[in-house]
């Protein structure tokens, strides 16, 4: 049996790994399934009334609860885990660090301390600018960073430090902002750094699609250039790759996802590290894989922490940053430890 | 290497001018602020105390501030230069390694879920915080059995981090009463402290900078390498325990009472190494009295920026901290 399906037509020729397939559509399936399961459970747990509500024959506190409430919350933490996954393994592959991820290299700082000033500062604007404040933090804060650790050329390891440094400086910015601004705000500020998304509504999700639309895409369509900048930038550049143009490309997308979702969700922290580990773990080092599989487990990892966040812990409802942090520094830690050499 | 002193004789006065200098900060930091206070109002506070506002502002705020602002300053200080030493890395700092973030954790988790209140448990359970994640960034950043890689260290230090961090946050979260106090803590903040909580940390800090005074000779064999040191007849296991005890000692208290302050650890050795080169017990000495002075700087910025409201002092020194901390990391050479 042969490893891989081959389409081929004139003018363009794809190949698809078969385990990468069968893969996708069980992550698929199970994405599907953790989706129908959030939906219902809530403070009790009725998969009869989802399906009374898809089949359109609910009551009304049903569709209310569930369509209203439950759903977009659902499809949020879907965007948000496929973003920061993709955005995540984007900088994994162009900086050749396993431990970058955009909390890490400062874009989630950068989106948070946008994020918060804008809310300060502006707090009768409605949310729908939010995402490019967020972005513009993120893209400005990725900026700096990129030309600090910019000294003969780039030095990969150089960019994680400068972006720990500049994380901290944006946290500070942050907590400012906070300090300086209405009592009010505080909480809420509190609350939404820590990465949450209690509040989501079909609103928001309006606002947040495009910036899914536009760049997730554009990064499946890129990442031809990014199998081949990850192996070694001579080679990068031997085989033709403008490689520097290319850098700046992957960062405005990596910013656009990962600033995007911070301007939704808050600080959600460490999903952009682990997923693309997880996938690169199943299905080989090769971006046409590892694309799909992270953004499929980041979903899942978003869905799940959320849902484990509102239930678990009654009636009291932790952030999701809280579980996907408790999960995930301990998983940087073994990536840590295994890295040993 | 430029050294700005040279000599004893020189380092000595460059001692007491900077000592001046911390006093000068002192007085400045007595008479600025929110309530208008006049040169005479400071000194009969001092002579002949009436129970009028100024008197009382003076003496039961601005005073022990300025003290506790001098004694956090001195023990983070110190803490980074040992640690910097310990770790052979010119990036350390009591905050970019996780340990103040891990002694802010188990404050905050003890004030939450235990509903612990005085300060003298929260100095033993910030000791513990800081030990416990201290250890852990220390284990986790060495890649054979006595070498550290700066790099790893800084990341581990930096997932630790986020993750104390994120933990702090979730219980502040989820205990949302006194969220305003605690969150001006846990960003770092010297102010509303009064006298007794100094007075009871400070025999824990006095403990660490004399100690830190007594193992410098020991420091100096150690930055050369550890080899070296070991065949001077060193016992470097000895002394880099005996480090990490002081490191923890001056972090956890200085954390106790000012909440997670960081940068200044990573700022001050630096300077104080180009005024005085290596020489470890000059470097202690000089971190200590700049760190009060770089605190005291701050906390006048923090109080006077915004007026009357109030930066926390920990968001002020990162500012002031984080361009040193790039300079820094871009004089370094990293190859993958």
């Amino acid at each position: 049996m042969k490893k891989n399906i081959t389409v081929r037509t004139t003018n363009m020729s794809f190949q698809f790994e078969k385990r990468t397939i069968c893969l996708t559509m069980f992550l698929t399936i199970l994405g599907m399934v953790v989706f129908f399961l959030s939906l219902s459970l809530g403070k009790t747990f009725d998969p009869w009334a989802v399906l009374r509500v898809i089949f359109g024959q609910g009551s009304k506190t049903e569709y209310l609860l569930i369509v209203q409430y439950r759903m977009p919350r659902v499809i949020i933490a879907v965007m948000i885990g496929a973003a920061l996954a993709v955005s995540g393994a984007i900088l994994q592959g162009m900086i050749k660090n396993p431990l970058a991820s955009p909390n890490v290299v400062g874009i989630t700082g950068g989106a948070s301390a946008a994020a918060i000033t804008w809310i300060t500062v502006f707090p009768a604007l409605s949310i729908q600018y939010l995402p490019f404040a967020a972005f513009a933090g993120a893209m400005l804060n990725a900026t700096i960073i990129y030309l600090l650790a910019w000294k003969n050329g780039m030095s990969p390891l150089r960019l994680v430090i400068i972006g720990i440094g500049m994380a901290a400086f944006t946290t500070a910015l942050t907590s400012m902002m906070i300090v300086l601004g209405p009592t009010y705000v505080a909480n809420k500020a509190m609350i939404w750094l820590t990465g949450s998304i209690y509040g989501a509504s079909w609103a928001q999700i309006t606002v947040y699609l495009p910036w899914i639309v536009i760049f997730l895409p554009a990064s499946f369509i890129l990442l031809r250039s990014l199998n081949v900048a990850q192996i070694n930038d001579d080679i990068a550049i031997g085989v033709g790759s403008p490689l520097a143009k290319q850098r700046v490309i992957f960062l405005i997308i990596a910013v656009a996802l990962a600033g995007s979702a911070v301007a939704i969700g808050g600080a959600i922290t460490f999903v952009g590290l682990m997923a693309p580990h997880i996938a690169r773990k199943l299905v080989g080092p090769s971006f046409g894989g590892v694309f799909p599989i992270s953004a499929l487990l980041g979903a899942i990892i978003v869905m799940i922490a959320d849902l484990i966040g509102r239930t678990a812990f009654q009636p009291l409802s932790i952030p999701v940053g809280v579980f996907t942090a408790a999960i995930g520094a301990p998983f940087f830690i073994y990536l840590l430890l295994k890295n040993k050499s | 290497m430029k050294v700005l002193f040279n000599t004893a004789t020189k380092r000595s006065f460059g001692l007491v001018m900077l000592l001046v200098f911390l006093s000068l900060l002192f007085i400045m930091s007595m008479k600025l602020g929110v309530h208008h206070t006049t040169w005479k109002n400071i000194i009969s506070t001092f002579t002949q105390f009436n129970n009028s506002n100024e008197h009382i502002i003076i003496r039961d705020v601005r005073f022990p501030r300025s003290l506790i602002a001098i004694a956090v300053g001195a023990s983070l200080g110190i803490a980074g230069a040992l640690l910097q030493v310990l770790t052979r890395n010119p990036l350390a700092d009591t905050g970019i390694l996780g340990i103040n973030g891990g002694a802010s954790l188990f404050v905050v988790m003890a004030t939450t879920l235990f509903s612990v209140s005085s300060l003298t448990q929260y100095t033993w359970i910030a000791f513990l915080g800081a030990a416990v994640f201290g250890s852990i960034v220390y284990v986790l950043g060495q890649t054979t059995k006595s070498e550290h890689s700066p790099i790893r260290l800084t990341l581990a230090g930096a997932a630790i981090a986020a993750f104390t961090m994120s933990l702090t946050n979730a219980f502040l979260v989820i205990d949302e009463s006194g969220l305003q106090e605690v969150l001006l803590w846990v960003s770092g903040s010297i102010a509303g402290r009064e006298m007794d909580m100094l007075l009871n940390i400070l025999p824990y800090m006095v403990i660490g900078w004399v100690g830190s005074i007594l193992i410098a000779t020991k420091m100096d064999a150690l930055m050369l390498g550890e080899n070296i040191a070991k065949s001077l007849g060193q016992n470097t296991i000895w002394v880099k325990a005996t480090m990490g005890v002081l490191v923890i000692l001056l972090a956890g208290s200085a954390v106790a009472i000012a909440g997670p302050v960081a940068f200044v650890g990573l700022v001050i050795p630096h300077i104080a190494k180009y005024m005085v080169g290596l020489h470890s017990r000059w470097i202690i000495l000089y971190s200590g009295v700049l760190g009060g002075c770089l605190l005291l700087i701050s906390d006048l910025f923090s109080r006077l920026i915004a007026m009357p409201r109030e930066l926390p002092i920990g968001a002020t020194t990162a500012l002031i901290g984080v361009p040193v901390f790039v300079y820094i990391a871009r004089k370094g050479k990293y190859t993958s």
